[in-house]
Order: structure tokens, then sequence, then C-alpha cells
């Protein structure tokens, strides 16, 4: 079954185009690694699909789980199953990851007409996630992302993600900021949460270190706003070989 | 009509951003003095709601040691004007923190005078605002520092939210200093919510009114830690929020 079918996506961003005419399917229980180099439009696919303020589709179509992704708001588009985790985190001073992580897994959870999780049933779920993943829980007390450091957060971004229990993660660089053993770690974790056969994995990504731990069914090399090349994972292996300019030439 | 029952006009700086027309009902304003003895201490909250405009003016005189927390909540729907002079006594101290949610076409306002007249006394100012829909949030907010008065630690934080483009914060933070060992900061910014944050919390799931809510509450909750009535504070706050958004 499709999860999700990008056709002919154009974007543009300040009114500069950066996506043109990119295509990708994502079956459940795949997972795709997008590798390219920089300022290919990686980032900014990521961002198109979850709704960014400032990424404004100009062309093509994006369906997800049999729905229009881009007709819906980007609040919505978390509810129907989307994910996206970030390359650079953002900190809300004030705000407990606990108390932000509640609202937004019960709001979340009231648009798909499930009861709201108590204090107390949330706690125990943030408990086994953070456990999952390595993050001590009293972190989780703390304001969002505030403090954190880059490898920290990285690991918080996957402790949400095995919170909202998504359908298909969109994980942005997810592997920067990561020493060796974080990065088994959340290596572990995108594969103990996503690993499924309903859910599936985008990866971006510009190493094949992270790779070697979430073993990719399809790799995809993104250049100048389009996919140029799609293999198996000895394509990254390839890339991280030879290049991308040898590889997407 | 004597001078000092005169309505003031905006030329007076105290008065310069007021809503005079909601004023004048209101005018002449009778000061309330809170006198303090020696080493008293005495917390006060006062919230301000509902519909009905309100001016008030607090003279507070801390004798040597006394302790005086103020915290003030002002939201509802009609023009709210608290206007303090407070003098402080040698190791006198003054807290004060004061959340102000201005909704469509609502003026709210802090005037403060804090006059420290003898040494190591301490003051902090907190102020934190939010106006929407043409509502106008101001604080003119002065710290004097008199001759003699070394030792003093006084500070004033004064942030205020702007939720869109009609809103109005009009902000003076101002230090009068003529003592040579004193320890006085001032900070003082308007912004609008951090629209990064926002997606990101969008994209977790969360309808952009109630992240708004989150982080406005997080926000005006700096105005009112340490306060006795902290929790009641925060919970009308609350509910003043989730109306004006």
């Amino acid at each position: 079954m499709t999860l999700l079918s990008i056709e002919n996506l154009h974007a543009t961003v300040a009114d500069k185009p950066i996506l043109k005419g990119l295509s990708l399917s994502i079956g459940a229980g795949e997972v795709h690694a997008i590798m390219g180099p920089n300022g290919a439009g990686k980032s900014t696919l990521g961002y198109v699909l979850g709704g960014r303020p400032g990424y404004e589709v100009t062309d093509g179509s994006v369906q997800f789980d049999g729905q229009d992704l881009l007709a819906l708001e980007p609040f919505e588009r978390a509810a129907a199953g989307l994910f996206l985790g970030f390359q650079y985190p953002v900190e809300i001073p004030g705000v407990s990851f606990v108390q932000f992580l509640r609202e937004s897994l019960n709001s979340q959870r009231r648009s798909r007409d499930l009861a709201p999780l108590s204090g107390g049933e949330f706690l125990k779920l943030a408990r086994e996630k953070a456990a999952l993943l390595g993050l001590d829980m009293e972190m989780l007390k703390r304001p969002v992302n505030v403090g954190f450091s880059g490898g920290e957060k990285k690991r918080a971004e996957m402790v949400q993600m095995g919170i909202l229990g998504p359908k298909l993660a969109v994980l942005d660089e997810t592997d920067s900021g990561l020493d060796i053993d974080a990065l088994r770690v959340v290596g572990d974790g995108i594969n103990a949460v996503m690993r499924a056969p309903d859910k599936a994995v985008l990866l971006i990504t510009h190493y094949q270190r992270l790779l070697d731990y979430v073993k990719p069914d399809f790799v995809h090399v993104l250049a100048g706003g389009r996919i140029v090349r799609t293999g198996g994972p000895e394509l990254a292996l390839e890339l991280e070989a030879h290049g991308y300019e040898a590889v997407a030439a | 009509m004597s001078q000092a029952l005169a309505l003031p006009t905006r030329r007076d700086e105290a008065f310069r951003y007021a809503d005079l027309a909601s004023l004048a009902p209101l005018w002449p304003v009778v000061a309330e003095r809170i006198v303090l003895g020696a080493g008293e201490e005495r917390a006060v909250a006062i919230a301000h709601t509902g519909d009905r405009p309100l001016a008030r003016e607090l003279v507070v005189e801390l004798a040597a040691g006394a302790k005086f927390a103020l915290h003030l909540l002002g939201a509802g729907t009609a023009y709210g004007r608290f206007s303090l002079t407070v003098t402080l006594g040698a190791g006198a101290e003054f807290t004060f923190g004061a959340a102000q949610l201005a909704a469509a076409g609502q003026t709210l306002e802090v005037v403060t005078r804090v006059i420290h007249a003898a040494p190591d006394a301490v003051s902090r100012q907190t102020v934190r605002s939010v106006a929407a829909n043409k509502g106008v949030v101001n604080y003119l907010g002065k710290v004097l520092v008199e001759k003699g008065s070394d030792g003093t630690d006084g500070s004033q934080s004064v942030r205020a939210m702007l939720l869109d483009r009609t809103a109005t914060a009009n902000a003076k933070p101002e230090l009068e200093i003529h003592a040579d060992d004193v320890k006085c900061a001032h900070g003082c910014a308007v912004g609008e919510l951090d629209a990064n944050a926002l997606f990101y919390m969008a994209q977790r799931g969360l309808p952009p009114e109630l992240a708004k809510q989150l982080m406005l509450q997080a926000f005006v909750a700096e105005a009112f830690v340490g306060a006795a009535e902290e929790e009641s504070l925060l919970a009308t706050a609350l509910e003043a929020l989730g109306d004006m958004l």
C-alpha cells in the first residue's frame, strides 16, 4: 500500500524555486533515504511536507494515506500521522516537554475521536519511550529543548516520535550532532518505533553512517530539486565512495 | 476647580498613552497609601477583570528592612491603570510583577516610580504584556536612586508580545541614579510570538490557538513567579488569554 505519493512537486522559498518536479512514492513498511549535496532541496522537501509557512507549493500533488496532504493545515498533517524530525529542534522557554507533548498527543487523539490520555497514562507512555531512546525522564520535565545539547535535542525528537506514534516519519538530518554511541541508540530507536508493516520512514541525510543502523529499502539522490537516481542500499555506499557529483551526473 | 483635580492631558508624561476618555469619569483618582514599618512584610495581589474601567494610584512607603510584594493582573475588556509610587528605606525590598492582557481596543497601563531613598534596598519589577486587536499596553517605569543610596539593587524586566499588527505596546523603563555604588539592570523588548516555535508546535499536532496559548501562558507566568496567589492569578490570566485568542 502506498503511504506517501509525491507527484511532480514544485516549491519555492521567497520566490526562489527549490523543488523542481520531485516525484517519490513510499509504501507502508518501507524505509527510504534521501541523500544529496547541500542546497539540493532536502530540508525544503521536509518543510513542504510539514506545511511550514513561507514554503510555497507552485505545482504538483502530495497524497498521504489517502488524503490530499497539501490541503491540510500543519497541525492537521500531524494528526493525519506525519511526523517531521527537525534538523534544528526549536526551544520553547517556559513550556515543559511533558505539557507540550501531552497537549499535542491529546489534540491528535481528539481529531481521531479517541479519548485524551490522563496525566498518569501520558507519563507512563512518556517514561517508556524515553527509556527506549536513552533519555533521562527528568529532561522531559524541563522546557522544550531549552539548554539541551545538540545530541539531546535529537534524542528528544525521537522520544517525541515514539510518543506521538506517527505513520510516516520524515527525519531531517537526525544523525547530525550525534556521537557514535548516540547514533546507535537513535538508530535502534527509529527501528523500534517505526519498523512496522503500517509505518514508513523517510531519512534525509548527508552521510551513510545512520544507514548502518537504519537499513533503507530505497536510496534516492536529490539534486537540483529533483530525484535524479534511485537504488537500493548499495547506492548510499556508492555515493560515499565516489561523491554526489560522480553519482548524480 | 483646583489645578490638582484637572484631568491630565497627553502632555503629562505619565498620561502620554492613557485612554483619557475612559479615565475622565474616574478622575480625580484618590491615592491609596500603604505604609510598612521597619521589618514588616506584606504581599498583595490584585486582578482587574470584567468590563468596568479602573484607575488606582498606590503610594507605598517601606521603612528599613520592610518587604512588599505586589502582583497585578490586568485583563477584562475595559481601561485599566495602576500608578505606583514606592519609596524604599534602607535594606527594604520591593517585588513587583504585572501581567497586562489587552484585548479589542482596550488600553492597560502600569506607571511606576520606584525611589531608592536609602542604601541597600532592592527593587525587582517584572512586567509582561500581551496585546491583540487594537489593544494597547503601556509601561512607564522610573527607578530613582537618590544621593547616598549606595548598595542599591534595582531591576526592570519589561516585555510585550503583540499578537497582530494592529496592537500597540509602549514601554519606557527609565533610570535616574545619583549614587555611586549601585546595580541597576533594565531590559525591554517588544515582539511577536516566535513563528518557528509555532510551526514546531503545529507539527506535533497542536492547533494554532492552543500553541499560542501555551506560549503566552509561559510568558505571562514570568510576572507571577513567587506570588502568594500565583496559581489563581495564572488561572485567571489563562482564562483571559483563551478569550483573546
